[in-house]
Formats: structure tokens, sequence, C-alpha cells
């Protein structure tokens, strides 16, 4: 059996740091662990693997693959898995990992353990951890089909360096344009200087307490101290203070920083669930009985427009 | 058109979990139509208010109480219904195959779901019946066009918002942010009393994936919680992220 395969998540070239955390993963199973890399352009990001111990890269390019499409993406790691039989095929548990993760696993007739916690894989067969219930619950499932196949959520495992070989495999182009049934017409880039919610070290979020666009400018300036993400909570987000790709929580992104600061949010149930996993919580909230306060690490019952500038001045010193 | 829609009925969000004989236990709980269904449901109707839709199914694969779900979506304005019999347990394998076959008999020309359940989360079934069927799909979308046999979907994508064309039929599944859903009026859950439902056996299928063990989170206590003036304050808070956490200051 060859292995664990890590799909690599890229768009032009960036790749997403839940890649390499699932290479560094892969690598403590004790199995050849080998990077997929499939788009337009693409050869040369193989080296980045590489240090993350990719002992292979296999490297798929054509026009076909130049925008993410499930059809032809599907054609392709299908015919790949059948040639190589790879024991695991791992995807990140973002919108095109799931998407591709599960109608591969759909044309294979297989199973999928989807936004994975935790991992164990071995010959034949992986066990992994998922949150169930927004959180509420964990799941640990068998999964024994061949290949075995899971979505694994950014920011869960350690990333480490380890020398790969990195040897390039270039396998046949299996998929043709007929294989596209989904025509990308437009994509509009979100353009932000601060990073992704998801993968963020630090997130920073704003809610209703914030009053405004003004409180949220407030919350930003600490974002920016700390090279955090921004992020909100539902009543943010519906008043239109912040686009909705950064809503955390049960219908929003789940985050899992190393620490996450709550300013002005209330900590209802469905936003703790994108939360509560952050190794770090601060809350900052006028109300003492918030539930925020509950899951805090550190809480301070007081007014965001004070303190957060504040806490700005003494970063600073 | 006939719109066909894909309703999975799980426990309200607010729903605390409980653990019985090493299950998830439902006693007491609230249950309602997944949050991302009912905004499919409302998208199917919204497509009937501009004539574009001419018939609106409810498809839900579950035990006898999913015909509440069912029922609920007949009252804010679905025409009828289809319960699709199975454990409750069904993995989404499963899952996909009992929809898939009742979808095949009703030959809609849009199929809508959501695109997750907010109980096992798993975002799979509705790409899922998508390859069982043979259609192109679209996932968590905001917004969709139909016209000339083709169905325009924006929708969330990694570092962006992405506009996808595919033909019809096609399996859509959606995100919360499309639409608000509408509350069934009085009249709409009267109506939704005589409105048609159709019962089916799930066709069988063998399990992909198995559940071993569930458990509880750890549950997270509450750290430190000061009430002193904002500076004081923001000095303690300043120190605790610099020396606990040891952030980095930009
Ligand atoms: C199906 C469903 C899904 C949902 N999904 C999500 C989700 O994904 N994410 C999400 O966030 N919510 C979600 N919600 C909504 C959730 O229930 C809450 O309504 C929402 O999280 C509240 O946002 P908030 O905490 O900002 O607002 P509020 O609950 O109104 O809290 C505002 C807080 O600000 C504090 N405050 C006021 N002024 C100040 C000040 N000057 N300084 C400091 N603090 C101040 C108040 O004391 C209060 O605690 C969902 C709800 C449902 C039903
Ligand atoms: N038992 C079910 N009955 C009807 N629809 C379902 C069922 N399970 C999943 N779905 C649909 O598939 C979507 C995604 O579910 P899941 O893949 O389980 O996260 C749901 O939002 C529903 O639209």
């Amino acid at each position: 059996m060859a292995g664990t395969w890590v799909f690599v998540e890229q768009r032009d070239g960036n790749i997403r740091k839940v890649t390499y955390e699932m290479l560094s993963k892969a690598k403590s199973f004790g199995d050849e662990v080998s990077a997929v890399v499939i788009g337009k352009n693409v050869e040369g990001l193989a080296p980045e693997f590489a240090k993350y111990g990719a002992d292979k890269v296999y490297v798929v390019e054509g026009d076909v693959f130049a925008n993410y499409n499930t059809g032809a993406y599907v054609v392709q790691l299908a015919a790949m898995i059948k040639e190589y039989s790879p024991n695991a095929v791992l995807f990140a548990h973002t919108f095109n990992g799931r998407d591709l993760g599960s109608r591969l696993a759909q044309k294979l007739e297989v199973g999928l353990a989807t936004d994975a916690i935790d991992a164990e894989i071995s010959a034949g067969k992986g066990v992994f951890t998922r949150a169930i219930y927004a959180g509420k619950a964990l799941s640990k499932v068998e999964v024994a089909t061949s290949p075995v196949m899971a979505t694994i959520r950014a920011g869960v495992f350690e990333l480490a360096e380890a020398a790969g070989a990195g040897a390039v495999v270039k396998p046949a182009v299996a998929a043709t344009d007929a294989d596209v049934y989904q025509t990308v017409k437009d994509f509009i880039v979100t353009v932000s200087s601060r990073p992704e919610l998801t993968e963020a070290e630090v997130v920073v979020s704003g809610g209703r307490g914030c009053k405004g666009p003004e409180g949220i400018k407030v919350v930003e300036q600490l974002a920016d101290l700390l090279g955090a993400a921004l992020g909100g909570s539902r009543a943010s987000i519906d008043s239109g203070w912040l686009g909705h790709e950064l809503q955390v929580g049960q219908t929003g992104k789940v985050v899992n920083p190393n620490l996450y600061v709550a300013c002005g949010i209330s900590g209802a149930i469905q936003h703790l669930a994108g939360m509560s996993s952050s190794k770090f919580i601060a809350a900052i909230n006028t109300d003492t009985e918030a539930p925020i306060f509950n899951v805090a690490d550190f809480g301070v019952v007081g007014d965001l427009f004070k303190v957060v500038p504040l806490l700005c001045d003494e970063l600073k010193k | 058109m006939k719109v066909l829609v894909c309703v999975k009925q799980t426990f309200d969000t607010e729903a605390k979990i409980e653990l019985k004989d090493g299950k998830i236990s439902d006693a007491g709980i609230n249950l309602i139509i997944n949050p991302y269904d009912e905004v499919a449901v409302e998208g199917a109707i919204q497509l009937k208010e501009k004539n574009i839709a001419t018939e609106v199914v409810i498809v839900s694969a579950g035990a006898d109480k999913a015909m509440d779900a069912i029922r609920t979506a007949l009252a804010m304005g679905a025409d009828r219904g289809i319960l699709v019999k199975q454990d409750s347990a069904a993995d989404e394998f499963q899952r996909a195959v009992a929809l898939a076959e009742a979808i095949k008999a009703e030959n809609p020309d849009l199929i809508l779901a959501g695109h997750v359940a907010a109980d096992d989360g798993s975002s799979q079934v509705p790409t899922r019946i998508a390859e069982i069927l043979g259609l192109p799909h679209v996932n968590v979308i905001t917004n969709i066009e139909i016209a000339g046999g083709k169905a325009t979907c924006t929708s969330e994508a990694d570092g962006g918002t992405q506009v996808t064309e595919v033909t019809i039929p096609a399996v859509v599944s959606s995100q919360v942010s499309w639409n608000e859903p509408r509350y069934p009026s009085m009249k709409g859950i009267m109506q939704a009393k005589k409105k048609p439902v159709a019962t089916v056996d799930a066709a069988a299928a063998d399990a992909k994936v198995k559940i071993i063990e569930l458990a509880l989170p750890p549950s997270k206590t509450a750290g430190i919680k000061i009430e002193e003036d904002p500076d004081v304050a923001a000095a303690k808070l300043g120190d605790w992220m610099k020396n606990t956490v040891k952030v980095e200051v930009k």
C-alpha cells in the first residue's frame, strides 16, 4: 500500500497551512507520506512539501485544472487512486476539500470522516475523532473502506518540519474538459491584509456590544496589533458591520486559534460552537453575567470602548 | 419546474447534549428543521413565488417523527412531502443512497439541500446524491438564478466568493445567508395538515463508517474574571496576553 496522501489546498500557488499540518501528522503514521498537488503551473511548489516530510510529491498539471472544479479533480484523483493504491487520502476541511472529498468518496463508494480533529491511520483502517453537534459531543469513528478518507480541520495538528525526499511523480492526466460540469463565471477574491480566520494564530472578534462600525474599528486596531484575523458574532454580521465570511460560530466558521478575544459578545451557544476549542480565550463584556465568561480564561468586566484602546497602549509598551 | 428539497430533522441548536448508555439522548430535545435546510425550503418557495418553480416537494429520510419537519416545510408553503423511512443512525452513504433513490422516482429539475447538518456536521449528503444521480452540484450557495436550463449560483469559496454556472437538473446546497426563512402562518399550518405526504422505505445499503465511541468534550472552566478600572483591567489583560499567552505584538 502506497502510504498516506495529502491533497494540497492551494489557490494561485498559495498553499494553505492546513496542508502542512496534515503532512506533519501523516508522518506520525509511520508509512510513506505523499503530497498530491493538482493545478496549473504547480510543479514549482513541490520542494515546499518535502520540508514537511513528503517522501513523494504527485504533480498533476493542466489547463483543465486551472480553476478548482469538482468534476475534473474527481476524475483525476479516482484514476490516480486506481493506479497507485494509497492506503489513505486526506483533504482539508475547507469548502473545496469537503466538496472534492465527498464526491470522490461516493464515486469510489467509500466512507469519509469529515471535519476530523484527530486521526490515527494504520493499514486499511482509519480512526478519526469528529466534533459533532457543533462541538457539544465528540464522535470517534472507524473508516475501513479503501482508501481510508477524511477531511481534516485546520489548526488541530502541530506543524513539524521534517526533511522528506520529495521525489516528484507525474501521473498521467486522466481528466478532460468534458469532465468539468461547473463553469466558474467569476471569482471575487476577498481582499484582506489580515490572516484567514480558520488559520489564524490569534482571532479578535466583535459582537453587538460594538454598537456599530465605529466599535468594530476599535476591535480592528487590537486585531492589527496582534496580527490577528478579524471575526464577529452573527449579531455584528447581520447588522452589516462585517462580511458574512467573518462569522464565527455554528453557522459560520469554526476557529481554532491560540488566542481568541471576544469583545462585546455575549457567548450564545451557537457562537461558542465556533470558538470554544481555542487554546486561550479572553473576553471583554460589560455584563458580569455574560455566558462568555464561563469559557474565558481571562475575562474583563468592562466597556470595550475604554478597555480595548487602553489594552492596545499596554501591548505597545 | 419541479424543485425538490432535502430536509433533515435535527436537534434545536440550543439543545444541551447528554449521553445515555453511550448514545446521544434525545429526551426532552426540541426537534427542528436543520437551519440550512430551512433556508433551502425558503429558497424553493421563493422560486415558486417568482413563477420559476411550479411545485416544491420535500424529502426527508428518518424515523416517523421526521414527519414533523416535513409538515413544517409544508406549512411554510411547500406542496407535498415524502418520508423515506430510515434508521436515524444511518451514515452519510446510506442516507445519500436512500434519498437519491427517492429523488430519482420524482425526476425533479432542481434539488436543493442544506450544505451541512447541524447535528453530525458531515457536509457530504448533497454531493453524494449528485454523484449517485450523475448530476452537477454546487455547494454553499448564497444566491441562485435559473434561466435557459442553467442555474447560476453565487457561493462561498475558500478565500472569496464564486459565481458558478451548471446545467439543470443539478443539486445545490445552501448557506444560511441566502435568505431569511419565513415563519409558517396559522393558515399555512392548517393547510399543511391536508397536503399529501407519501411514505417509502429506504433503499438498502451497507454503512461505510462505524461510530465506535461517543463522548462529551472536556468542559471548559471559567478562568480569571476581573472587574476593575479600565486602565487596571487593560494592564492586567495585557500582561496576561504577553506573559501567559505569549502573543507577538506587531
Ligand atoms: C440556528 C442558529 C444559528 C446561529 N449561528 C450563529 C453563529 O454561527 N455565530 C453567532 O455568533 N451566533 C449565531 N447565532 C445567534 C446567537 O444565538 C446569538 O444571537 C448571537 O451570537 C449574539 O451575538 P452577540 O453576542 O454579538 O450579541 P448579544 O447577545 O446581543 O450580546 C452583546 C453583548 O455585548 C455586551 N456589551 C454591550 N455593550 C458593551 C460594551 N460597551 N462593551 C463590552 N460589552 C458590551 C453585552 O453585555 C452583551 O453580552 C445563531 C442562532 C441560531 C438560532
Ligand atoms: N436524513 C436526511 N433527510 C433529508 N435530507 C438530508 C438527510 N441527511 C442529510 N440531508 C441533506 O443533506 C444536507 C447535508 O447533510 P450532511 O451531509 O449530513 O451534513 C442537509 O442539510 C440536508 O439537506
